[in-house]
């Protein structure tokens, strides 16, 4: 599937993959992350099951401290 | 547009800015001096020594609540803004409330928990409001990791990795950086 990542195209050999798994292959390991899947906030109870197909829109923000 | 019309636009619209800190308090600065009409600021803290480092208060404003001392500065600047302060702790309970009839609001937040609670409350209960983050800015030099991107309604300013740590502190160039970009991005978002 592609769908695209943080504004840039992304392609994956899986037909979809859930929001954990993608962070996972990603390797977002960070705590503060907030998720966008086609503009609609995933918290993170439903990072497993949110499922992520072809096409969609995510969005992974990292926070970090500071200010 | 010359600096008449842009301070006539600029008059007519209001900025919220959660947090006034090093971010938070430079960014309001900006905003005041090229004639944002009302700025509305949050934050429950008092001027602390260390926070001289980088936050726009003076020594003689140590023990002051930041909100005051923030309003006191701006007024001798530029008199003409209005300026409502709130001497709050920020949480999913008031944000919304104390924000929602902003044109932009500015994320000024240290910690990152705090960041986190706001960007997931206006993404889910006020997602039309453009929100200009501040990411990453701790340390010094590295100026040119230092960027901006959008993600819909989100504006994000910093390099987006600087973590603040004992040995990363937050220092006067990089926030000032950072907060004078959060300002410039609200002037884009209001002027375009």
């Amino acid at each position: 599937m592609k769908i695209t990542l943080n504004n840039r195209p992304e392609s994956f050999d899986k037909e979809q993959l859930s929001v954990a798994e993608l962070l996972e292959i990603k390797n977002y390991t960070f705590k503060m992350l907030v998720i966008k899947v086609n503009g609609k906030l995933v918290k993170k109870n439903d990072y497993d099951s949110v499922q992520i197909k072809n096409g969609d829109d995510v969005s992974v923000l990292h926070l970090v401290s500071g200010g | 547009m010359n600096f008449a019309e842009i301070k006539s636009k600029l008059k007519n619209y209001t900025v919220g800015i959660a947090g006034a800190g090093g971010l938070g308090s430079n960014c309001a600065i900006a905003l005041a001096r090229v004639g944002v009409g009302k700025i509305i600021i949050a934050d429950f803290d008092v001027v602390n020594e260390t926070n001289l480092n980088r936050q726009y208060f003076f020594r003689d404003q140590l023990g002051q609540k930041k909100v005051a001392a923030l309003k006191e500065n701006i007024k001798r600047i530029n008199p003409e803004v209005e300026i409502i302060t709130h001497d709050i702790k920020l949480t999913e309970d008031n944000i919304v409330n104390i924000y929602k009839d902003c044109n932009v609001l500015v994320e000024a937040f240290d910690l990152a928990e705090m960041k986190k609670m706001l960007v997931e409350t206006f993404i889910s209960e006020l997602p039309d409001m453009p929100v200009v983050l501040g990411l990453g800015m701790a340390g010094f030099g590295k100026s040119n990791l230092i960027k901006f991107r959008q993600s819909e309604n989100l504006y994000i300013c910093g390099d987006e990795e600087s973590e603040v740590s004992e040995n990363n502190p937050p220092l006067a160039p990089r926030v000032g950086i950072v907060a004078n970009m959060q300002a410039n991005t609200v002037l884009e978002i209001l002027l375009k």
